[in-house]
């Protein structure tokens, strides 16, 4: 198939929502292009991005409904989902169901699972990942401005002379837009970059300053520069603000950094109108995330530098379509369409609307909440969609155990080589990224269009219709009859636009008439989109409308110890997409940084050195992940990314560590802030076995998977003697043939490779520590047909030859090779006995005289004819 | 004018020190009991394959040896040694004077004394004649039986293979070459012949060459009886010491010399197969070659001393590349052992406190003299690629 179809899409990761040209070559494949027409990124991507023709294989994915394992119809499967629903509810009421969905849906699938739950099944128990990610932003926004609403959009990053980027690594977790403002600062060199976040990140790269803050004191920093620059004394925020940080020595002494860089940052703030503050989930990912937000918000308010061109505080989204989701009201603090329970009369509408005289009352559990419900008995059945909370979650082995006790579990997901998949009852495969089709909003409230282009996986379906079967099933198809996204979106247009009359900024009831036509043709397009009257582009100006929030200064909720000394922190890393579903597909992309790691500061490194394997505990898990020793990161902090699970590193998930407190006000859980302690992991043995067949994640005490293109590598390191672990490898490999194998057991050096006919089969390196050659040319000799001898011969060197390769003796005493012999001909030496005197060859015991003159022969001849 | 210098055996060592002391204008008498030019013993092997022709082996003409200055008195075998006269006496009834005299008598090939062992038809494998005898024979076609798997023996039944013969190994232990090769290699040699038609029976104990007047066959010690229409006995070799023994020169297992490769009689020197020094008598050419240097630089006046080499054995057999040296037999050495079951390439290295004591490859053997230079080092640096040769080490070590 090759068709010059071009779709324009939306990329599924990172909340910058660029616009993505796919051109289908195949049913799994597709050429990936940025769309140069896109506002978001004017056609850039980042790494994840233009790799995501590489993620289309089917390798992983959930083909079709499964209950208890076992492959049945989709109507079997809907009917046992709707069976087990109507039943706990009917036994134990609507509160005892909860679905937990996700910030990867796409606006309408949303719009679907919020609307069955909190319209249908009568509970408010239905949270999303995104309360891991934006809770906080959302709260924070809600109190100054009345409602979740971002002042600021992308061109503000260009207009910009001040940007503060804080707790936010956007160089790697929004890339497209960190370059976008790159781009800017190269045209305009006089504005200024600071980054204020306890690690010296990759982001920090050209900045004119960076503040290392200690851990979770963002509160105090802007307290100091609002009581510093707040020209009304008298309003309570600002009392608040002066209370904790009354002087630039307590506030640099609070913050733990050197108070003339806080100085310098008072002053460039002060001086700077047009001053931009991008944030992101070091800000929100707090216990005191919604008072991080609110003081970011309340330094801008109080200085007017918001809702204007170049100024503002500004959330970056962590997922594709997160504000899709607070969009929707799919959160279970939310109603819908920015509607609220305790605004009067907005329920009502809301029932209206669907027609949902079950309508929820009020607020569901949120995230950590609701699996605590699991937990305890008191929700029986929960239904996840497209998100994997057993490694996402904070304490997430008590989350595991929850569902694996858990009545009824649903996924609705993509992929089955997923952790929390395998603890679901029934199974239900759902579409995926290029297959779906829909909306996303991105952090700058542009909404823009996922369409598909390849065909369903299997039978896989819409996020959507699985919901509306089970609806149906229950007894709603009416509020569900929808016939595509377009029927849900216009759905959704409307209820925005019901009793707002300019009460609520979230309005696009302008887009609630589109035809199917339009919507499918629809243009990047940011809100509000009202059917009457303009829309607007900025928010708040000069702080106009908006609240000052009192954010008195508080610690994160759990200090380090003496038992617990380090601070866990989470994050992203360049290259990796939350659990690793998609990207971890990519060798490319898990080449950047392929096992998962702990960065320590060397003051923090006692007893271990870079490259050694480290466990991490604190009370609620442990970890085994490599350690990366690194001045850039702050000491006494520990930072390890959140990619791993256990289909690539069984023990390199991390968030088992993760405290679970959460926000009071957003309920987000702290996620950058537990305490944690390290010790070496004292493995007898290290290796690194590559194989042409996967092999799985159980082959050592520890190991971590990663495909390489043509063949799977997996770093190892056990517990038990080398040598029991090499035949136990050797037998797990079962290949039928000869192994190539070194073994030096004194040094405990075990190394075997396996070619046959001339194709190499899989390599094992066994050694006492991590120092193993380099795994590329390895992983490389896998993509070729055939070995050369010489590559042959170097497999367990595990490199190639760094000098010339010796050449067969003809005088085997002296070890001197044909070559040698035939230089000294041409370089003159014309007998037996002048090759003996010039190279020693033949001088000893003879026997390769008779070779030495046919090579004196030869090489003679050669050099009369060219003379 | 003095009487010269005199060296009994014309054979590699022999005409070695002859050839250095000719070089520095002495003119050195050489005296040799086999008839005619003095030929290169250790190709014997290619001879017997038909790798070289007779002509080839002559290592150095009549023309050569007058122009150097060195008097060959070849088939004249020396009876007596009568040291207060300094003089020698021959089969022929010649005296011939010397002043100092060499003995490079090199050594018997064992003929083992079971019954039959002396009937025509078993043939030791150490001289041309012998050679000449087998081809002989090979000519025919027919059996051949070679007893003793060692070096020669395998090298003889390969040779006699090639000229046609079919031919079997009888080795008394339970590997090839055991001195040289661990029972890895020796496993992949043997395979290696019985790929090219050559059999080999281990720990194949011969008691008897059965026949009445010329030999049949052999019979082991279980029983069996294998025939054959050639037995070629290859079981190792003795120094040859009769002549000094009658002179009254101390010997042990060959003619005792110290580091100057001196006898018992200063006057006397001996050196290669006959020699032993300090309890080593050598079977191989290098050393053999290094005491002929030895002697005639003490003969000119020079002070050399001899200090025993790393043995090493560098073989080419049945077309495989063997190699091995140091100590292969340490039972207390940590070993580090490469092997490629399907190219046949094997590699152990025996390490004590990290230095390399001794090596056996097989196969490949490019970078023997490589590892030949690291034995006795310390290797530790380059261990992980030890194996792999001089191309893998780094940098400054492979240098």
């Amino acid at each position: 198939m090759s068709t010059e179809t071009v779709v324009k899409t939306t990329c599924p990761y990172c909340g910058v929502g660029c616009g993505v040209l796919a051109s289908p070559t195949g049913p799994l494949s597709a050429g990936i292009a940025g769309d140069k027409e896109h506002p978001a990124n004017f056609g850039r991507l980042c790494s994840k991005g233009s790799a995501l023709g590489e993620t289309l294989s089917l390798d992983g994915r959930l083909l079709h409904p499964e209950i208890n394992g076992v492959r049945v119809s989709w109507d079997e499967a809907l009917d046992e989902v709707a069976r087990r629903f109507s039943k706990t509810i009917a036994e134990h009421g609507p509160d005892s169901v909860a679905l937990y969905v996700s910030g990867q849906l796409l606006t309408e699938d949303y719009y679907a699972a919020n609307k069955f739950t909190k319209g249908f099944l009568g509970t408010a128990n239905i949270d999303s990942n995104s309360r891991l990610c934006m809770a906080s932003a959302v709260a924070g926004h809600k109190r100054a401005f009345g409602e979740d609403i971002v002042p600021a959009i992308y061109e503000d990053i260009e207009l910009a002379d001040l940007v503060l980027l804080v707790g936010s690594n956007a160089a790697w977790c929004h890339p497209v837009l960190y370059q976008r403002l790159l781009a800017a600062r190269a045209q305009r060199p006089e504005a200024k970059l600071v980054v204020i976040d306890p690690r010296r990140t990759s982001s920090c790269e050209g900045a004119e300053l960076h503040l290392p803050i200690r851990p979770g004191s963002d509160v105090a920093l802007f307290n100091f520069l609002l009581g510093q620059l707040a020209s009304n004394p008298d309003d309570p925020a600002v009392i608040a603000a002066r209370k904790d940080a009354p002087d630039l020595a307590i506030a640099a002494e609070l913050c733990g950094v050197e108070p003339a860089d806080l100085a310098k940052l008072l002053a460039w703030f002060a001086e700077t109108p047009r001053a931009l503050t991008l944030f992101s989930q070091g800000v929100n990912q707090s216990s005191a995330g919604a008072d991080k937000v609110n003081a970011i918000i309340n330094l801008h308010v109080a200085t007017g530098r918001i809702g204007l061109p170049g100024a503002g505080p500004f959330s970056l989204t962590g997922q594709p379509n997160a504000m899709g989701g607070r969009e929707v009201g799919a959160l279970a603090n939310m109603l819908a369409g920015h509607l609220e329970w305790d605004r009067p009369g907005e329920a009502e509408l809301v029932r209206a609307h669907w027609n949902a005289p079950n309508l929820a009352k009020g607020p569901g559990h949120k995230a950590v909440d609701l699996f605590r419900a699991i937990e305890s008995g008191q929700i029986r059945a929960v239904w996840i969609i497209a998100t994997n909370p057993v490694v996402s979650m904070p304490e997430a082995d008590a989350v595991l155990a929850a569902l694996a006790k858990c009545e009824t579990v649903v996924i609705s997901e993509a992929m089955r080589a997923q952790d929390s998949v395998n603890l679901a009852h029934i199974r239900l495969p759902a579409l995926a990224w290029g297959e779906k089709s829909g909306t996303v909003t991105n952090s700058e409230r542009t909404i823009s269009r996922q369409r598909a282009f390849l065909p369903a996986a299997g039978e896989a379906r819409a996020d959507w219709q699985i919901i509306a079967g089970v609806a149906v099933r229950m007894g709603w198809g009416a509020a569900f009859a929808w016939n595509s996204p377009a029927d849900i979106f216009r759905e959704h247009a409307a209820l925005t636009g019901l009793g707002n009359n300019g009460r609520r900024l979230f309005d696009i009831s302008g887009l609630a008439t589109l035809t199917d036509a339009e919507y499918n043709g629809l243009e990047p397009t940011r809100w509000p989109v009202p059917s009457s009257g303009e829309g607007g582009h900025r928010f708040f100006t000069g702080g106009l409308g908006a609240k000052l929030v009192p954010t008195p200064y508080r610690l994160p909720v759990n200090a380090t110890s003496e038992a617990y000394p380090l601070v866990l922190n989470t994050g992203r890393i360049r290259d990796q997409w939350h659990t690793m579903t998609r990207t971890g597909k990519s060798a490319r992309l898990m080449q950047h940084l392929p096992e998962p790691f702990a960065t320590l500061h060397p003051d923090d490194a006692q007893g271990v050195a870079n490259g050694d394997l480290i466990r991490i505990e604190s009370p609620t898990g442990n970890s085994v992940l490599r350690v990366q020793i690194d001045s850039d990161q702050r000491p006494g902090s520990v930072f390890v990314p959140m990619h791993w699970t256990r289909q690539f590193c069984p023990q390199g998930r991390i968030n088992q560590n993760v405290n679970a407190e959460v926000d009071p006000v957003s309920g987000q859980p702290e996620l950058k802030h537990s305490p944690v302690r390290v010790t070496p992991y004292l493995a007898s043995w290290h290796g690194f076995l590559v194989s042409r067949t996967e092999l799985g994640v159980d082959l050592a005490d520890w190991c971590a998977m990663l495909p390489t293109g043509a063949a799977w590598r997996y770093e190892l390191a056990g517990l038990e003697p080398p040598d029991e672990a090499f035949d136990h490898l050797l037998a797990r490999l079962d290949h039928p043939g000869a192994w190539i194998t070194l073994i030096d057991r004194a040094s405990g050096l075990y190394r075997a490779a396996l070619v046959r006919d001339g194709i190499l089969l899989a390599v094992l390196f066994i050694g006492p520590d991590h120092a193993l050659p380099a795994r590329e040319w390895l992983a490389d000799l896998f993509v070729r047909d055939r070995l050369t001898l010489a590559e042959r011969r170097a497999l367990l060197a595990g490199k190639p030859a760094d000098g010339a390769m010796p050449e067969a003796p003809v005088c085997v005493c002296f070890g001197v090779g044909a070559g040698q012999i035939q230089a000294a001909v041409e370089a003159g030496s014309c007998s037996l006995e002048v090759i003996g005197i010039e190279t020693k060859a033949g001088t000893n015991c003879g026997s390769c005289r008779p070779e030495i003159r046919a090579i004196i022969a030869n090489a003679k001849a050669l050099l009369s004819e060219a003379g | 004018m003095s009487a010269p210098i005199v060296i009994i055996g014309s054979g590699p060592s022999g005409l070695r020190c002859a050839e250095i002391l000719a070089r520095a204008g002495k003119k050195p008498i050489l005296i040799g009991a086999e008839p005619g030019l003095p030929y290169n013993r250790v190709a014997l092997s290619n001879y017997l394959a038909g790798d070289v022709d007779a002509a080839g082996l002559v290592t150095h003409s009549a023309e050569r040896l007058a122009e150097m200055g060195i008097t060959l008195r070849a088939g004249l075998r020396v009876t007596g040694i009568d040291r207060d006269a300094r003089t020698l006496v021959t089969d022929s009834g010649e005296t011939i004077a010397y002043e100092r005299l060499v003995l490079a008598t090199g050594s018997q090939a064992v003929r083992l004394p079971f019954p039959g062992a002396n009937l025509p038809g078993v043939v030791l494998y150490r001289t041309l004649d012998e050679v000449n005898f087998m081809l002989n024979t090979a000519a025919r076609g027919g059996r051949a039986i070679v007893i003793g798997g060692g070096l020669l023996g395998l090298e003889a039944a390969v040779g006699l293979a090639k000229r046609g013969m079919s031919a079997t190994v009888l080795h008394a232990v339970d590997r090839l070459m055991e001195r040289q090769l661990d029972h890895s290699a020796a496993t992949l040699l043997a395979n290696r012949l019985r790929s090219q038609g050559i059999g080999v029976e281990l720990l194949a104990m011969t008691v008897e060459i059965t026949g009445e007047d010329r030999a049949t066959g052999v019979r082991l010690k279980d029983g069996r009886i294998i025939e054959a229409d050639l037995i070629v006995m290859a079981v190792g070799i003795r120094p040859e010491t009769t002549l000094p023994r009658e002179a009254g020169l101390s010997i042990g297992r060959g003619i005792v010399v110290d580091d100057q490769m001196r006898t018992s009689d200063p006057t006397i020197l001996a050196i290669g197969e006959c020699a032993e020094h300090r309890g080593q008598c050598c079977g191989l050419v290098a050393p053999a070659f290094a005491q002929a240097e030895i002697a005639a630089r003490h003969l000119l006046g020079e002070d050399a001393a001899y200090a025993p080499q790393t043995a090493a054995t560098a073989l080419k057999v049945a077309g495989a590349g063997v190699w091995s040296g140091g100590d292969i037999a340490a039972d207390d050495a940590e070993s580090l052992v490469y092997a490629d079951p399907e190219t046949a390439e094997y590699r152990r290295f025996l390490l004590r406190d990290h230095c390399l004591i001794g090596a056996v490859l097989y196969g490949e053997t490019a970078d023997a003299p490589w590892y030949k230079s690291l034995l006795g080092q310390d290797v530790r640096a380059l261990r992980p690629v030890l194996a792999f040769g001089r191309a893998f080490a780094p940098k400054e070590i492979a240098a």
